[in-house]
């Protein structure tokens, strides 16, 4: 893993993109910072963070786009493969190179609270509270980029689809209130979640019986739930959207509050993609 | 040493293997020749865990490649169909990690990056960039990526593809000298380097196995009969009369050009020698005024053509009698 890393940190520091990110990520919280605590003179730097949250859809998608997806198209994923490394070697590796350069402008960014606190009354607590719960939450955020950009070798068509699932999350808390929250509307939308499933079954295992037996179960079992106790489905897709939302977790932590289940959520987050990640580079070897 | 057991390979209802077995002895050149297509770079894709097999097993010095794969590939040294470069990082960075993945430890790297790259003719080039490079020296990084850690096992995917004859020699040349040391696989569809540098061949079309032999006996595979072509400054009505007086020739052919005519007689007896030395006794005695005797010898173009072509016709026939049958039903 330590090997993958360091070839990693190597190949991204000669890499335009990873400067181009350290621009963006330091640019924008300079803005923010100069507009708020500046020229406003507000002594709360966390605002800043969450102000610029929404930069995540611009430069995740920048940092991770050519992740997996340069592999493949240059075909140095075969010389991956018969290396004695195992894939959780390889994505780990590239996880930490990815997360080190990710922090290198955040250290840039660790200085601005002390800097405040010499002409004001910063709450150092909440400002570096809410950074550590910026940098996890960028940490899940790279884990769902790094999983996207396993799955093409076209790096833009990569970056275009993790662009658009950052920003659908960013504004899952806003299109929650759009959605129906009937119970009929929750059961169809999980029927139809049920019949996704069930085309992704099919596609993978290639057995089109196999998927319609996954869509079946997870419709009937859908279908019993409600029979037996539909209450459960009031509101249930708006709930589940908001739930879903990496970002409302972190205006948490922006108010003042260290919620340590919204860590373990990220954290949770990260290795689940990971493992995607690392299942999607297996099954490559298995088309 | 590899052992490979019933390897068969599906892409959906296309077989790209099928039930492939041989052993891979230690110290030897092995070449996998077949036409394109044929399942070359498949079944070394699977014996470097590159890709899953449906079925069957490839064993590495006691290593299972599926099972325990990071042992198993830690005795093979990898050389894809397309050079696997970063193109950002110099032929030394370049090496360096792939050593340091191989587990090459640290005190041995510097040296063991600069004997390969010495042995690959690439220490001049050593701080370019891999971009920069033409595509003779990037075929050499990826050559040098394979032999450095010194893997037993050394397996190339078509390593001279792409290269001018003088690099194309040079290439050989390394192969032969990488063959003292380490047991080599590699695949072509050039029959004159398989013929030049491997000590057993493969040949195999349709994902099948065909022959596998030493070089020389695969030719002599094809000369069940032999023959041996005559030409003499005299008409057919001369030379035809004496071939006659030959017991030992069983058939013949005669063209006739610009008062030269060629025989080409064919014979059982195995002792070619003496077949000569008895015929051009035979014409001296009958004042033949023969001015040239070439034995007929198969090349392994022969072997090649004649074993796959009567594959590919056999698949053909197979293919056009389902068809019938579907057309049945």
């Amino acid at each position: 893993m330590i090997t993958v890393m360091r070839h990693e940190l190597n190949m991204q520091d000669r890499s335009f993109s990873t400067y181009l990110f350290g621009f963006f990520l330091l640019e924008t919280v300079g803005i923010a910072a100069m507009i708020y605590n500046i020229n406003n003179k507000l002594a709360n730097f966390e605002y800043c963070l969450s102000t610029i949250s929404l930069v995540f859809v611009l430069i995740i998608p920048i940092i991770t786009m050519k992740s997996i997806a340069e592999e493949r198209k240059l075909r140095t994923d075969q010389l991956l493969y018969s290396l004695p490394l195992s894939m959780w070697d390889i994505v780990l590796g590239k996880f930490f190179a990815t997360l080190v350069n990710f922090m290198l402008p955040i250290v840039f960014v660790a200085v601005y609270p002390i800097l405040f606190k010499r002409y004001g009354n910063v709450y150092l607590l909440t400002s570096y509270g809410s950074l550590i719960a910026f940098i996890f939450l960028g940490a899940a955020l790279i884990a769902v980029g790094m999983f996207i950009s396993s799955l093409t070798e076209n790096q833009g068509i990569a970056a275009g689809i993790s662009a658009v699932v950052i920003a659908l999350n960013y504004y899952s808390m806003d299109l929650a209130n759009y959605t129906s929250s009937t119970k009929q509307g929750s059961l169809i939308v999980l029927i139809l979640f049920a019949l996704i499933a069930g085309v992704i079954v099919w596609r993978l295992t290639k057995t089109a019986l196999g998927g319609i037996i996954a869509a079946a179960v997870l419709a009937g079992a859908a279908g019993i739930v409600y029979a037996i106790k539909s209450d459960l489905f009031e509101g249930l897709v708006p709930k589940v959207m908001s739930r879903l939302s990496l970002f409302n977790r972190f205006y948490a932590f922006v108010n003042g509050n260290f919620d340590v289940t919204a860590i373990v959520y990220y954290i949770s987050v990260t290795v689940f993609f990971l493992f995607l990640c690392v299942q999607s580079l297996e099954k490559r070897r298995y088309n | 040493m590899v052992e490979v057991s019933h390897l068969t390979k599906k892409y959906g209802d296309f077989t790209a293997v099928s039930d492939l077995s041989f052993t891979i002895e230690d110290g030897l050149i092995y070449g996998f020749l077949g036409p394109n297509g044929a399942g070359k770079s498949t079944t070394m894709n699977i014996m470097t865990g590159c890709l899953s097999a449906t079925e069957g097993e490839v064993v590495i010095d006691g290593h299972d490649i599926f099972e325990d794969a990071k042992e198993a590939k830690k005795c093979i040294g990898y050389l894809p169909e397309i050079p696997p470069l970063y193109p950002d990082l110099t032929p030394v960075e370049y090496l360096e990690f792939v050593a340091r993945a191989k587990g090459v430890k640290a005190k041995d790297l510097d040296e063991q990056i600069a004997d390969v790259m010495e042995q690959t003719g690439l220490t001049v080039y050593a701080n370019r960039l891999i971009k920069n490079l033409s595509k003779g020296y990037k075929q050499r990084v990826g050559i040098a990526q394979a032999i450095i850690g010194y893997p037993s096992l050394i397996i190339l995917d078509e390593p001279t593809v792409g290269l001018d004859p003088k690099q194309i020699i040079e290439i050989r040349n390394l192969i032969k000298n990488l063959g003292k040391k380490h047991t080599v696989v590699l695949s072509s569809h050039i029959l004159s380097e398989v013929q030049a540098i491997c000590d057993r061949v493969m040949i195999i079309s349709r994902g099948k196995m065909v022959a596998f032999d030493a070089p020389d006996n695969l030719e002599s595979l094809m000369m069940g009969e032999a023959s041996i072509e005559v030409k003499a400054n005299c008409g057919r009505d001369v030379i035809e009369p004496v071939i006659a007086k030959m017991d030992f020739v069983t058939g013949y052919d005669i063209t006739e050009e610009n008062g030269t005519c060629t025989a080409t007689l064919r014979t059982a007896e195995t002792d070619r020698q003496k077949v000569q030395g008895d015929m051009f006794r035979i014409f001296g005695e009958n004042a033949v005024p023969v001015f040239q005797m070439t034995p007929v010898k198969a090349s392994l173009e022969d072997v090649f053509v004649e074993l796959t072509v009567g594959s590919s016709e056999a698949y053909e026939a197979e293919m056009e009698a389902e068809k019938e049958e579907e057309a049945e039903e």
